[in-house]
């Protein structure tokens, strides 16, 4: 008798994933989905998307979705969960989103301690308006607003934010992860199930950074932009847990 | 026995919202709204609801987006330049169909202008977003409107699935007067919304999000754009006085009005025919019901504290038919009624020339 070991995660629907080859956001999505269905919280989680490619994702889980402005989302599932404590909320945002626009609104959401999750995908570029330079942008690296490469003293320099969140006594957890090999993968999925748990044990904020590629951001082929992780992204953006409690 | 109590403006707004069953505000400091602010600190957790001082006024109005797209009555409050940090929520909530209750207690602008009492927000209540929506904005002149436009603005919210604004000055912030509540509302008493995330459990996933593609979006403007007419029609409020045999008709909405009420009757006992006419809702504005006001008018006086933002909606909406005068203090110096009378014994006498000379002995100049 055979049975079905691998298969589309009932947390996702049969719309097609639109995203770039190579882009990172579909398998952020699937490890999303995986984790949805094996917690068996597809029903009670309402999501808050962002502003940027990854955005799409309301459109393609099988979950309550609201679609806040750009940089919002943390404000906007503060909203939700305080008036709805017993559902799982999270937010999906890009580096756009979080790190720039939105910075004050993730800073006080995690301050606050709000009972959220929030993922937190990392692809040092602004991916869905063109490739322009982002605050997490590295040094050196070129984009359509910094040609010549990012430039320290022209440019200022890129943010670390889970560093950042770390600080802050509100938050229960954040954990740096990537998605280029296999074990980088299980190990995302694993730092995704736990900042959940931590919701349902009423922990606080918890973040999980995915170091996440954009080839067409990044002007590399897939393969080479996968590289590119190991040998450009994570000596800055080192994988690991900056805050555990 | 009376339920009267002496209340301020602020604290009026503040508990008819609590009465009204809002489950969450939120809320940044700035004067002249402190006092609202700071009533909900008070009860909103001790009633086991939601209350947040929040990091920005950018961060209140997104909160209440999502109390709101979860189904809660929520309400945040603002003044001047800060209500300028709204806008694009406002707007985001029209067009995602999401209720709400936003109030706007002006102060002087432009910028961050200062603390005092002004109507420079008018402009700005009726929509400083982007693309095509509208916004009923309500507009009381004393505490007790204050507190039932406040519940008013919670039923009109959620009827329209829009945000609604209560547009109230310094001076009714601060004002205290005697007035009775509306009943109270338990928020668990409230049926739930059908548009509510709530988490799929049961039921079909519910998507509170874009319209991607153009046909999309212009379907769902098209609707919005009908569902705005049928709050034009149906929700347009105002107060007439005296204005069946008025020769002139004075305009004006919000605090100022008490001061013109004073007027008109001062000047029916001497026989003047002066009338008043306030609009209640500033959008939608009660054009017809002002057009036939003026009707046996042979001039209509606008009393603003702004350089004339009424004037402009009255001027629009009168298309010519009679003289429009303007009369209007900024920066939080208040209209004298005396004055005003003095000038609008001028237009009764046929000598409107001397309303220039009027206006330059107090400094102010003629708008247009
Ligand atoms: C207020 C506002 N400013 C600018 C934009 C335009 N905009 C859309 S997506 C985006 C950047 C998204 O970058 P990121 O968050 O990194 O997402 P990615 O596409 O890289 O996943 C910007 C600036 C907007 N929608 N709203
Ligand atoms: S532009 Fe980048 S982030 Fe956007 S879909 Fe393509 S690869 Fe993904
Ligand atoms: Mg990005």
């Amino acid at each position: 008798m055979s049975s079905k070991v691998y298969g589309r995660p009932s947390s996702l629907n049969d719309k097609v994933f639109t995203y770039c080859p190579g882009c990172g956001h579909g398998i952020v999505h699937r490890l999303l989905a995986e984790t949805l269905d094996e917690m068996e919280i597809t029903g009670d989680t309402i999501g808050v998307a962002y502003v940027g490619c990854g955005a799409m994702l309301y459109d393609l889980f099988n979950i309550d979705f609201a679609f806040p402005l750009h940089g919002r989302a943390p404000a906007v599932a503060t909203g939700i969960k305080r008036v709805r404590p017993e559902k799982i909320v999270f937010t999906y945002q890009g580096d756009g989103d979080l790190a720039a626009i939105g910075t004050t609104e993730i800073v006080h959401a995690a301050s606050r301690g709000e009972n959220l999750t929030t993922f937190f995908v990392n692809n040092g570029t602004y991916g869905m308006t063109g490739g322009q330079m982002a605050p997490t942008t590295l040094i050196g690296q070129k984009s359509s607003t910094c040609v010549d490469g990012r430039d320290a003293d022209y440019h200022g320099r890129p943010i670390r934010m889970s560093e950042m969140l770390a600080q802050l006594d509100g938050v229960c957890y954040v954990e740096r992860v990537t998605i280029d090999t296999p074990k980088h993968i299980n190990d995302a999925k694993n730092a995704i199930k736990k900042a959940f748990v931590n919701q349902q044990e009423k922990k606080g904020f918890s973040m999980v950074e995915i170091i996440s590629p954009c080839p067409i951001g990044w002007g590399y082929n897939p393969v080479d932009a996968y590289a590119h992780i190991k040998e450009e992204v994570l000596p800055f953006y080192s994988l690991g847990v900056f805050k555990d409690r | 026995m009376s339920t009267k109590q002496f209340t301020k403006g602020n604290e009026a707004i503040a508990e008819a919202a609590i009465r009204a069953g809002c489950m969450a505000y939120y809320g940044y400091p700035i004067t002249p709204q402190n006092e609202l602010t700071e009533y909900m600190a008070k009860h909103m957790q001790r009633l086991g609801r939601v209350f947040i001082q929040t990091e920005s006024e950018i961060t209140a109005i997104n909160a209440v987006f999502g109390s709101s797209v979860a189904g809660f009555r929520t309400m945040t409050s603002s003044a001047g330049t800060a209500m300028a940090l709204k806008q694009e929520c406002i707007s985001h909530m029209s067009y995602m169909e999401l209720p709400g209750v936003i109030v706007d207690v002006m102060r002087g602008g432009p910028g961050l202008g200062n603390i005092l009492s002004t109507q420079g927000g008018y402009n700005q209540s009726k929509g400083g977003g982007n693309g095509d929506y509208n916004v009923i904005v309500l507009a009381p002149n004393s505490v007790q409107e204050a507190a039932d436009l406040t519940a008013l603005a919670f039923d009109l919210a959620e009827k329209y699935r829009n945000p609604t604004i209560v547009l109230a000055d310094g001076t009714l912030a601060q004002m205290i007067e005697l007035i009775e509540f509306g009943p109270e509302i338990d928020p668990a008493s409230l049926p739930e919304s059908e548009e509510a995330l709530t988490g799929c459990h049961g039921r079909e996933p519910r998507k509170v999000a874009p319209k991607n593609s153009a046909m999309d979006l212009e379907a769902h403007n098209i609707r919005l754009q009908r569902k705005f007419h049928k709050m034009a029609d149906s929700e347009q409020r105002w107060e007439s006085l005296h204005t069946d045999d008025a020769e002139v008709v004075v305009v004006v909405f919000g605090t100022p009005s008490r001061m013109a009420c004073e007027m008109v009757y001062e000047a029916r006992e001497q026989g003047i025919k002066l009338g008043l006419f306030r609009p209640i809702t500033i959008w939608p504005f009660p054009a017809n019901a002002l057009l036939e006001a003026v009707k046996s008018a042979k001039a209509i006086v606008v009393l603003e504290h702004n350089t004339g933002m009424l004037t402009r909606d009255v001027r629009f909406f009168t298309q010519g038919k009679l003289p429009v005068y303007y009369h209007g203090r900024m920066g939080g110096c208040f209209i004298d009624i005396d004055e005003v009378f003095s000038k609008i014994k001028c237009i009764l006498n046929g000598n409107d020339s001397e309303w220039g000379a009027l206006n330059e002995q107090q400094g102010l100049w003629k708008t247009f």
